[in-house]
């Protein structure tokens, strides 16, 4: 059992890593990696994000969405699949104000250092590109904590290299045009086929 | 409101304000489904569509929104918009719909319908943001068809599934390109298609932040003059 999940984990963080191999959260991945501190702000932020609603999604998929998962209520027949996107927004958007609000009352310190990321979380692809992933490989509510975890930890780490390649490319001498985003873009493109070479691994 | 300020929030977007290679919006998708061109087009339909008219719905109904809960609100309305489409999507053409797998999902929370909806839309009339929403989707959809032109042209010798360039594998003369049907190489094609668009319009380069010093360059030492 623990072998299964610790292989969920493995497969997440590094063959399908959600930011270099599906390519999710690419608008905040390239716009706050200029600097390593906010990169790793922002990474602990979406793991933590991740790993509440990657699971509170799964429950809802399974009692309430899915079809037949009504049968409990005496509605058998009922399939709600279609309202799925709004829910999961829904889930996210709030879980998102939720935790915000705990931090600001119980952990300041942890407030002051994510507060800036928190609202811009919710935005991120990569939070809602995990629920949905989860629902399309139908995994079970523990498989879906093990999957929310490995997805935010392989775009944080993701995230905080590309920040550290950033800040080495700071003293080089780029050519004009190509200056910031073009460069940045070409980096992410050479990192991605870096973690290409992890495709052939099965686990 | 004058038709040349229409024409101008519509034509804006498309090279001078582009949301993918001016503003960082938006580029997951770009990059993800850009291997095959007639996906692709799909793909664009449904984002112009969905920013379009989420831009012109939250237009509407801007001066009620409170703005504690303006990001649910608009998040509510792109998607219920999304789901429409992915319906529309699944029961028309159900082959594209499984290839585009969770990408028409993640519409929700493509940046463009955001930030559209909070920079243009919470501030402006409604068809006026409606034509902002259609040109910042024609500007996403033009890179979009750019790089999948590039890469199913190259990468496969074809084009919306017609041979152009016959393969050496079915008797002709190209060998494909099979580096660019993988998806990194989105990433290397808008990161050189920026290149060209900023050598162009010099305005949008970046500037540097750490200039390198004269001295940091290594002296010319084929014109020193020798003390021997």
């Amino acid at each position: 059992m623990f072998e299964h999940y610790l292989s969920i984990f493995i497969t997440t963080v590094f063959i399908e890593n959600i930011a270099l191999s599906v390519f999710l959260g690419m608008c905040t991945f390239i716009a706050i990696s200029k600097k390593i501190d906010a990169a790793f702000g922002l990474g602990i932020a979406v793991i933590v994000v991740c790993l509440i609603t990657v699971p509170l999604n799964n429950l809802i998929y399974n009692t309430i969405l899915k079809e037949g998962a009504l049968a409990w209520a005496g509605l058998p027949q009922a399939n709600l699949q279609f309202v799925g996107l709004i829910s999961y927004i829904g889930v996210i958007a709030a879980a998102v104000q939720i935790l915000e609000m705990f931090l600001d009352r119980f952990v300041p310190a942890l407030y002051n250092a994510l507060g800036v990321f928190l609202p811009l979380i919710t935005v991120n692809c990569a939070i809602l590109g995990a629920s949905l992933f989860m629902i399309e490989k139908d995994l079970k509510f523990g498989e879906s904590v093990v999957y929310g975890l490995g997805a935010g930890v392989g775009w944080a780490m993701a995230i905080v290299v590309l920040a550290g390649i950033r800040e080495k490319l700071k003293y080089s001498d780029i050519p004009e045009g190509l200056q910031g985003l073009g460069v940045t873009f070409l980096i992410v493109g050479l990192m991605s086929f870096g973690f290409m070479s992890f495709g052939g691994i099965s686990l | 409101m004058t038709v040349k300020q229409y024409k101008e929030v519509l034509a804006k977007p498309l090279l001078e304000e582009n949301p993918i290679t001016l503003q960082i919006l938006g580029i997951c998708s770009a990059l993800a489904v850009t291997s095959n061109l007639s996906v692709t087009l799909v793909m664009c339909v449904a984002l112009t569509s969905v920013v379009s008219f989420s831009n012109l719905f939250i237009s509407i109904i801007r001066n009620y929104i409170p703005s504690s809960v303006r990001i649910i609100v608009q998040m509510t309305i792109i998607a219920s918009l999304v789901i429409v489409v992915d319906e529309l999507l699944k029961a028309y053409d159900y082959e594209t719909s499984k290839k585009l797998s969770v990408f028409v999902g993640l519409i929700i929370t493509n940046c463009i319908v955001m930030g559209r909806a909070e920079a243009f839309a919470m501030k402006e009339k409604p068809f006026i943001s409606f034509l902002d929403g259609l040109g910042n989707g024609l500007g996403y959809s033009i890179i979009l068809i750019a790089v999948a032109v590039v890469r199913e042209l190259f990468g496969a010798g074809t084009l919306m599934g017609y041979e152009i360039l016959p393969l050496v594998s079915n008797g002709g003369w190209y060998p494909a390109n099979n580096l660019l049907l993988l998806p990194p190489s989105s990433f290397i094609l808008i990161g050189l298609m920026i290149w060209g668009i900023r050598a162009y319009k010099t305005d949008q380069v970046e500037p540097n932040e750490y200039k390198l010093s004269g001295h940091a360059t290594a002296p010319d030492l084929s014109k020193r003059e020798l003390n021997v």
